[in-house]
């Protein structure tokens, strides 16, 4: 056990090291188009650090986290949209033209105090993960039938936010690029930066709140309520409590990944809410190591950019490498990258090609070449 | 006379209009070890799970230290001192053995507290003295799925005792167990019985006899016989649903 804990925590440190030089050298290294390509990753690692702590520790697949990521959006949008409207008719931000629109609609008046947005970026997401989340696990609904749930969840948001031209731009989205903020574009190299090291900084304290979470009895309610939900409850906990409080923590988690994900590629949209990216979440645990935390940040920055790298030089062969990867995961490393190097997997695939010689007994009878054998 | 601890009156289960308990009355006292037998689909199981709050029962009433049980959560009944340990053993297996007690001896079981509070050192003492109990000391950093059959099994019971309950429900504890560790198991619930009500559910009628405490037998949802192992054995109605016949009279 003990040999095991150094050697993750080796593992740990080694791939922690290599982020965090990669983070800092990245702005001087990489041009603009690629650091803005990273922050973006870096950001949605924080929606990936959610989907590990709802499927990975405590067992719940949601396929609806979209959600969430796309109302963290949407706030710091408005935000945006109304933090630049004063030169506009009314004084509205100018896609209300369009429809006739003359009176900002109600829900958009809290949005042009900044606190209150860096506050609902975050809350308005987690409050209604909550509420969602209690009333469904209040009702017992699990495994694959809460999958399709928020599956269904997601699809509903979707259709309404795309039908709303009049509050939100429905379809069109809310365009944040040439919108202002102290001053400056939000769209300019300057901005962009900034927002590449806002994006690097929260990554890392999501992933210390979320291990702050995992790390001691509360952790282990969530792996037990995976494991076995009934014996949490016989043992005297309320498992809808505490699974209500990671989904909302989770919801949370991707409000902020969506605002800053949507302040770098510069638009908003019911996009954000389509089903094949919330399954994408998903896939990104799963390559990079399911309730193990850093695979989730390593899992949604490493895939994302081989991504973008990929269209770029074959378009269109993306999603059967994506595919590819999902199903090599699922049939061959069941516990993700991470996992797999933490069990020795490397080490076995060089015996398995040969490279290394096996050895023919216990490592603690290992026979010399005259048969005898070797204390 | 004190009122007893538990007390099931006239409880009845329907599945479907199949009668898995009907009129089921039982008494246990404080510091009571009974146990209760039963051919396979007499309802023993579903019985626990009427307690427990698993199941509603269709008719009847639960008391549980002069209070109804019905109509309760789970984890609310399991927080008003009673514990259950399932027929195959239900540990949490990808956690070490200590953590699977830290859980049932944490206390309160808030989630806040859970988060923001370390283990308080009698939580620890405690564990350490459960493990000592089931000699599992040795295995406290152990992934639980790693332990044998019977470790699990002790490991469960000991996760049982940790949550300090007034009744400890107790189905088949020696399901695969070896004749030594059935020995074990029996003087370990006859040592818990006194300081805690224990009700014992099980098929191996050795292990009953060990336990030399008073036996129920349940037929088709209902209890035929009440009394002591030898009185039952005696029965000729408990022998003919249940016991069969003895090895003299074969011969």
């Amino acid at each position: 056990m003990s040999i095991f804990s150094t050697k993750k925590s080796w593992i740990n440190l080694t791939i922690w090291v290599l982020l965090i030089a990669l983070i800092i050298a990245a702005p001087s290294v990489l041009p603009v188009f690629r650091l803005n390509l990273l922050g973006r990753y870096l950001s949605l690692a924080i929606v990936a650090l959610g989907v590990d702590l709802i499927w990975g520790f405590t067992g719940m697949l949601s396929l609806g986290q979209g959600i969430f990521f796309a109302l963290g959006g949407y706030c710091a949008a408005m935000f945006l949209q109304l933090n630049s409207a004063g030169e506009f008719p009314n004084g509205i931000p100018e896609f209300f033209g369009l429809y006739g629109v003359e009176k900002l609609p109600f829900f958009w008046e809290p949005f042009k105090s900044s606190i209150f947005t860096l506050l609902s970026i975050w809350l308005i997401p987690a409050i209604i993960a909550g509420l969602l989340g209690y009333l469904v696990f209040r009702n017992r609904i699990k495994g694959v039938y809460f999958s399709i749930l928020t599956q269904a969840a997601l699809l509903v948001f979707f259709n309404f936010f795309n039908g709303q031209q009049k509050l939100i731009n429905g379809t069109n989205g809310l365009k944040t690029d040439v919108t202002q903020l102290f001053g400056q574009m939000v769209g300019s190299e300057i901005m962009q930066r900034w927002f590449f090291w806002i994006s690097a900084v929260l990554v890392i304290l999501a992933w210390f709140f979320a291990r702050w979470i995992v790390r001691d009895r509360f952790g282990n309610i969530l792996i037990g309520i995976r494991d076995d939900e009934a014996r949490v409850r016989f043992t005297g906990y309320n498992p809808v409590i505490f699974k209500t409080i990671i989904f909302s923590i989770a919801g949370g988690l991707a409000g902020i990944s969506g605002a800053l994900y949507t302040v770098q590629s510069g638009i908003v949209s019911p996009q954000f809410m389509t089903v094949p990216f919330s399954i994408e979440m998903v896939v990104w645990v799963a390559v990079g190591g399911r309730g193990t935390l850093l695979g989730a940040i390593l899992g949604a920055v490493l895939i994302n950019y081989a991504k973008s790298l990929v269209s770029e030089a074959l378009p269109a062969s993306w999603m059967f490498i994506q595919g590819g990867l999902f199903i090599l995961v699922v049939t061959a490393l069941p516990e993700g990258v991470l996992g797999w190097i933490r069990k020795d997997g490397p080490k076995k695939l060089l015996f398995l090609l040969g490279i290394n010689k096996k050895l023919e007994t216990y490592p603690s009878l290992e026979v010399n070449e005259q048969g005898e054998v070797k204390s | 006379m004190t009122s007893p601890l538990l007390e099931l009156k006239q409880i009845s289960v329907s599945f479907e209009g199949f009668l898995a308990l009907r009129d089921l009355n039982l008494v246990l006292n404080q510091g009571d070890l009974r146990a209760v037998i039963g051919p396979n689909g007499a309802g023993k199981t579903t019985f626990l799970d009427v307690i427990t709050g698993k199941v509603a029962p269709t008719k009847g009433d639960v008391i549980f230290k002069e209070k109804s049980l019905i109509g309760q959560k789970e984890f609310r009944i399991a927080r008003k001192g009673i514990g259950r340990k399932f027929q195959s053993p239900r540990i949490f297996e990808n956690l070490s053995v200590q953590e699977n007690l830290a859980l049932a001896v944490s206390r309160p079981k808030t989630p806040l507290s859970l988060l923001m509070n370390s283990l308080k050192v009698k939580h620890l003492d405690q564990i350490q003295h459960l493990m000592s109990i089931v000699n599992l000391q040795s295995k406290a950093n152990i992934r639980a799925g790693a332990l044998s059959h019977g470790q699990k099994q002790w490991l469960e019971i000991a996760m049982l005792v940790g949550q300090d309950p007034d009744l400890l429900l107790v189905d088949e504890p020696v399901a695969g167990l070896t004749d030594e560790e059935t020995d074990l198991t029996a003087d370990l619930l006859k040592s818990l019985a006194g300081d805690h009500t224990v009700l014992v559910i099980d098929h191996d009628m050795e292990f009953i006899r060990r336990l030399d405490c008073p036996v129920s037998v349940l037929h088709q949802g209902h209890v035929l016989k009440e009394g002591s192992m030898s009185d039952i054995q005696k029965d000729p109605l408990v022998i003919e649903v249940y016991l069969g016949k003895t090895d003299e009279e074969e011969q």
